[in-house]
């Protein structure tokens, strides 16, 4: 565990202490915009700093991939991201409505994805008689059409996450935050959804933070890769991937860049070694 | 690999579709269906086998004239009183008085054991105030309520449902608290994400997720409220109103051996059948909806 003190560190950078996460309009073309964001967990000796002066932007209609190591902290991020929780000091303000979606579905086992569906809507105040018709145009748009009475258990991971998705669609996401939502699937169903995820990406305009461990997924997805320290969380290197789309994950010049990341990914590791 | 890379990277959006569709139909999972009467008949043969077995212990007890036969009467003996009482009305009759107490007793316990496990689910202060007292409250014996009951209640319907509900209201509430507990924080997390909050995360998450051990508890509460009542029934014998536990007092008092055993069976076979017909019905039915059925087994 490293413990660091947070407060000398941010001293250090010069960052001011602001009001934490705030959703509304912001005149700038960033959508996510994160100023030195700390989060520390525990207190006295039990304090554990999971993320450290975390500085990061994403542009409007953008897809940017966060890449990290265990530890880095991109939950947490993602969190408070996603206004589930606040960074201790920093900022971290999303413009927009924000769509969270994570490595197992959640969605809810209990009811059918047309009714999954359904309920995103009814928490975002779309009137009854409207949701139903809705709903089915959201399934259809990730061809789901088929399978709406069905419940999430009685799918397969592929096309859960897809349900996924259309929820959060549903919410009327502009800000997509992904965690690792593809990590639980296999390679075919995996390679199909990125396909499918560029599609809505485009025909949305959405802004999407991808989180992955996988380097090659990173650079297949992102017109950025933002590669974070693990203990305590830091962004410690930014890639632009300037490689036309469509793109596939084994196209030799996204093997080619992931390499390079790759490298620097197992210098990070190894450097844990010597704490 | 080269020729995948091409393949994918060349899909138009109609060839995308076509390959997902391929996908969702190769791996969309395929029950076997089985036909109706095998299904009833594989799960009806082991059941007549074990009373078959039970009978055939039972009439080795009686033949061995370990006891004689006025207190342990014939299987044989016992089944015609059985069916003679049935046929005349007298065992519907004392079923009728002994299930209309259960079901208003147990609606009363559901409906206070649901309220308190909803509260104390709700409420940490409440949970660490009264969690486990009501565990506590659970693992006393029945009748050991029954003296105050009878001094509060004296000789009457209320002492019988006073210790019913005592029974089988924690295990209820107990059902409803651990079943809030165990809700997967994925699902909360998944259900803050699309905004509810407070109550309406309750409503939308937290009580539907915790249905597969709301029904554990229900079924646990009907067992401790079968229980109660039955104890209750033949230390609280209301005059004129001839209850299962007043008849099996009144068989015993009147040495009538094959009228306590048929008795005794009809309790046998109701406490078997609510637990399997309704709580066994009830629980396939939300584990198969909840997903909690492993479709390999």
């Amino acid at each position: 565990m490293t413990l660091t003190d947070p407060g000398t560190r941010i001293d250090d950078r010069g960052t001011v202490d602001q009001p934490a996460v705030a959703v509304g309009p912001v005149v700038s073309d960033n959508t996510v915009t994160v100023r030195g964001a700390t989060r520390v967990f525990g207190h006295g000796r039990e304090r554990v700093l999971a993320l450290d002066g975390v500085d990061l932007t994403v542009r409007r209609g953008e897809m940017v991939s966060l890449l990290g190591a265990s530890g880095c902290g991109k939950s947490t991020l993602l969190n408070i991201l996603a206004g589930l929780d606040r960074p201790t000091t920093g900022s971290a303000t999303v413009e927009g409505r924000v769509g969270l979606m994570f490595q197992e579905s959640a969605l809810f086992p209990w009811l059918t994805i047309r009714n999954n569906i359904t309920t995103a809507l009814r928490l975002r105040g779309v009137p009854r008689n409207e949701r139903k018709g809705r709903a089915d145009e959201l399934l259809a748009s990730v061809h789901l059409e088929g399978f709406a009475d069905r419940r999430p258990h009685e799918l397969s991971g592929g096309m859960r996450q897809r349900a996924a998705l259309a929820r959060a669609l549903a919410q009327n996401a502009d800000v997509l935050l992904m965690d690792e939502p593809f990590g639980a699937l296999d390679a075919i169903t995996r390679e199909l959804l990125h396909d499918e995820l560029e599609r809505q990406w485009r025909e949305h305009g959405l802004t999407i933070l991808f989180v992955t461990h996988d380097v090659r997924e990173a650079v297949r997805l992102g017109d950025r890769v933002v590669l974070l320290s693990s203990r305590p969380g830091r962004v410690k290197a930014t890639f632009d991937v300037t490689l036309p789309r469509p793109r596939h994950i084994d196209d030799v010049a996204v093997s080619e860049l992931a390499a390079a990341i790759t490298t620097e990914l197992h210098e990070e590791v190894r450097s844990h070694a010597r704490d | 690999m080269t020729d995948l890379a091409n393949h994918v990277r060349n899909l138009d959006a109609e060839a995308l579709d076509a390959e997902l569709a391929g996908l969702d139909a190769l791996e969309f999972p395929h029950e076997p269906r089985r036909s109706l009467g095998h299904a009833l008949w594989s799960a009806t043969w082991p059941k007549l086998a074990a009373i078959g077995v039970g009978l055939g212990i039972w009439y080795l007890v009686v033949w061995s004239d370990w006891k004689p036969k006025y207190l342990l009467p014939w299987p044989h003996d016992v089944l015609s009183r059985l069916w003679t009482d049935t046929a005349n009305g007298k065992l519907p009759d004392s079923i009728a008085i002994t299930m209309q107490r259960a079901a208003s007793g147990f609606a009363i316990a559901v409906l206070i054991g649901g309220t308190v496990g909803v509260l104390v689910s709700r409420w940490k202060v409440l949970r660490v105030a009264i969690g486990s007292f009501i565990t506590g409250l659970q693992t006393m014996p029945s009748i050991a309520w029954f003296p105050l009951a009878i001094l509060l209640f004296k000789l009457s319907e209320g002492a019988i449902t006073f210790v019913l509900v005592l029974g089988a209201a924690p295990a209820i509430a107990n059902g409803v608290i651990s079943g809030s507990d165990q809700v997967s924080p994925l699902l909360l997390r998944g259900g803050k994400v699309l905004g509810a909050k407070g109550f309406g995360l309750y409503r939308t998450v937290t009580f539907p997720a915790s249905v597969p051990s709301l029904i554990g508890g229900l079924k646990q509460g009907w067992a401790f409220a079968w229980r109660s009542l039955l104890a209750g029934e033949l230390l609280v014998i209301v005059p004129k109103v001839f209850s299962i536990g007043a008849r099996l007092q009144n068989a015993r008092d009147l040495f009538d051996v094959p009228g306590l055993q048929s008795t005794m069976i009809v309790i046998l076979i109701v406490g078997i059948l609510v637990d399997a017909v309704v709580f066994g019905t009830l629980e396939r039915f939300v584990r198969k909806r909840w997903g909690l059925v492993d479709p390999a087994g």
